[in-house]
C-alpha cells in the first residue's frame, strides 16, 4: 500500500466515524426503541387478538414485512411531500426505520408470547389479577427473555440497514464515504474501511448481547 | 350457611359434545367435597366453570349470598368471586419468573394492594405452612414437584379464600410427592377451610372429604356423604367404580 493511500485512510477514519457516533448510533437506538414499543403494542393486540384492532396490526405487519425498506423509505421522504407532508431527513429515518423494526419484532413478541406457558394466565386470574397485570407482571418478563437473541439480531442488522438512510440524504457513516471517494477515487480501500466501522459497531453490540444474555435472569434455569 | 351453590350448570363443547349435563353442587362452610369419576367425565370442566376459566352455557350460581347466572355475569363480578376463592391446578402454573415467595406475594400486593412489607411476612407465614420456608428464594424451576405444588398451595391460602378448588392436585406427581401435598390438605381440611377437591385418590377422599360426588358423563350418578357413599353405595356404576380403583 502506497503512502498517499494509507494517509488517506488515516485521514477518513475519523471522519467516517464521527458521523457514525453521531448519526448512526442516535439513529439506530431511537429507532430500536420505539420500534420495540410499537412491537408490545402490535404483538399485544395480535396475542389478545382485540377485535378489529387484530386486523390493523395484521395488515401493518403484512405491508411492512412484504415492501423493502428502500422503498418505505422513499414514499415517506419523496412521497409524502406531495401531498404535503414533509418531514426532516433524520425523523424520518427514524420513523421508518421504528415502524419497520415495529413489525418484525412483533413478530418475534407474538411468538414468544404464545410460548409462555399459558396455565400462568389462568393462575394469575385465579388469584385475582387483572389481565394487564399478568402481562405486565409475569408474562411480558418471560417473553422479552425468550426474545433476547432474536432482539439482538434485529439491532445488529438495523445498524447495518441505517446506511439506507444515505438515500434520503441523511449524512450518515455511508454517505459520509460515498463523499471522501468521489474527492479521492479510492472506492475499494474506503469501502472497506466503512465496512470495518461497521463491522466494529457489530461487534460491540454483540458483545453487549452476549454479556446482557448471561446477566438476564434466568429464573432457576440452567 | 352455604359458601358455594352451583345449580343445573351446563357446557357443550363445540355445539355437539355435552361436556355438562344439568349438575347441582351446594357446599357449606367447612365442608371437603370430592368430586371422583372417570376422566373426561367434566370433573375438571366443573370446576373450570365454576371460576369462570370456561364459560358455562347455562346455571345459576350463588356465592356470598348473591345469585349470578352464568349466563350474563359480568366481568366485574367474576373479578371479586376470584378474589375470594382460590384454585390449585393440576400442572401446579407457578408463575416462572418469580421466586416461591413472589408467587405467593403476588396476588396481595399486585391485585390487593397490600402493603409489601405485610405481604411478604405473611407469605412466609403461608411458606412456612405448607413446610417451604427455606425454599422462598427458590424459582420453580429449582423445586420438585411437590414441592412446586405446596407453594401453589401457600399461594391459594395466602388470598384468604372463602373456598380453595383443587384439579387433581397430585395427578402429576409420584406417589412418594403425592404424599408430601395430601398431607398438607389433609392439615387444611382439618382446620376447616372449605375445599372442592377433583381427585383419583380414593384414600384422601375417604379420610378427609365429608362429601363425595361422582361423576360421569357430564352427570352426577351419585353425590352422598362420604361415610355412606364408600360403606353402601347405591348405584351399581360406583360400586364398580370404587371396586376398580381400590384393587389399582
Amino acid at each position: 500500500m502506497d503512502a498517499r493511500l494509507l494517509d488517506i485512510l488515516i485521514q477518513s477514519f475519523p471522519k467516517i466515524l464521527l458521523p457514525g457516533i453521531m448519526v448512526t448510533i442516535p439513529l439506530t437506538v431511537l429507532a430500536f426503541a420505539i420500534g420495540l414499543v410499537i412491537a408490545v403494542v402490535t404483538a399485544l393486540i395480535c396475542f389478545a387478538e382485540v377485535p378489529i384492532l387484530k386486523w390493523i396490526a395484521r395488515f401493518y405487519i403484512w405491508v411492512i414485512r412484504g415492501t423493502p425498506l428502500l422503498v418505505q423509505l422513499f414514499v415517506v421522504f419523496y412521497g409524502l411531500p406531495s401531498v404535503g407532508i414533509l418531514i426532516e431527513p433524520f425523523p424520518c429515518a427514524v420513523m421508518v426505520f421504528a415502524i419497520n423494526e415495529g413489525a418484525y419484532a412483533a413478530e418475534t413478541l407474538r411468538g414468544t408470547l404464545e410460548a409462555v406457558p399459558h396455565g400462568q394466565l389462568e393462575a394469575g386470574l385465579c388469584v385475582g389479577m387483572s389481565w394487564w397485570q399478568i402481562m405486565r407482571r409475569i408474562v411480558l418478563p418471560q417473553a422479552f427473555r425468550t426474545a433476547f437473541p432474536a432482539l439482538g439480531n434485529e439491532l445488529i442488522s438495523m445498524v447495518k440497514d441505517t446506511s439506507l438512510a444515505a438515500n434520503i440524504t441523511v449524512t450518515e457513516m455511508f454517505m459520509k464515504t460515498q463523499r471522501i471517494v468521489a474527492v479521492y477515487y479510492e472506492p475499494l480501500a474506503l469501502y472497506i474501511e466503512v465496512g470495518i466501522v461497521y463491522l466494529l459497531f457489530s461487534t460491540v453490540l454483540s458483545y453487549f448481547e452476549r454479556y446482557g444474555e448471561k446477566r438476564l435472569a434466568t429464573y432457576g434455569k440452567r | 350457611m352455604a359458601v358455594l351453590s352451583v345449580k343445573d350448570i351446563k357446557k357443550t363443547f363445540n355445539h355437539e359434545n355435552v361436556v355438562l349435563d344439568g349438575i347441582d353442587l351446594t357446599v357449606e362452610k367447612g365442608d371437603v367435597v370430592a368430586i371422583l369419576g372417570p376422566s373426561g367425565g367434566g370433573k375438571t370442566t366443573l370446576l373450570r366453570c365454576i371460576n369462570f376459566l370456561e364459560t358455562a352455557d347455562d346455571g345459576t350460581i350463588e356465592f356470598d349470598n348473591n345469585i349470578y347466572s352464568f349466563k350474563d355475569i359480568t366481568k366485574k363480578e367474576i373479578a371479586n368471586i376470584r378474589k375470594n376463592t382460590a384454585f390449585v391446578f393440576q400442572n401446579y402454573n407457578l408463575f416462572l419468573n418469580k421466586t416461591a415467595l413472589e408467587n405467593v406475594t403476588e396476588g396481595l400486593i399486585i391485585a390487593r394492594g397490600m402493603d409489601k412489607k405485610e405481604a411478604i411476612s405473611k407469605g412466609k407465614k403461608m411458606l412456612e405452612k405448607v413446610g417451604l420456608l427455606d425454599r422462598c428464594d427458590y424459582y420453580p424451576n429449582q423445586l420438585s414437584g411437590g414441592q412446586q405444588q405446596r407453594v401453589a398451595i401457600a399461594r391459594a391460602l395466602a388470598t384468604d379464600p372463602e373456598i380453595i378448588y383443587f384439579d387433581e392436585p397430585t395427578s402429576a406427581l409420584d406417589p412418594e410427592l403425592t404424599g408430601e401435598v395430601l398431607s398438607v390438605m389433609r392439615q387444611l381440611a382439618d382446620e376447616g377451610m372449605t375445599m372442592i377437591v377433583v381427585t383419583h385418590e380414593l384414600g384422601f377422599a375417604k379420610m378427609c372429604a365429608n362429601h363425595v360426588m361422582f361423576m360421569e358423563n357430564g352427570k352426577v350418578v351419585e353425590s352422598a356423604d362420604s361415610k355412606e357413599f364408600f360403606e353402601n353405595p347405591k348405584s351399581d356404576r360406583t360400586k364398580a367404580f370404587i371396586k376398580a380403583i381400590s384393587t389399582k
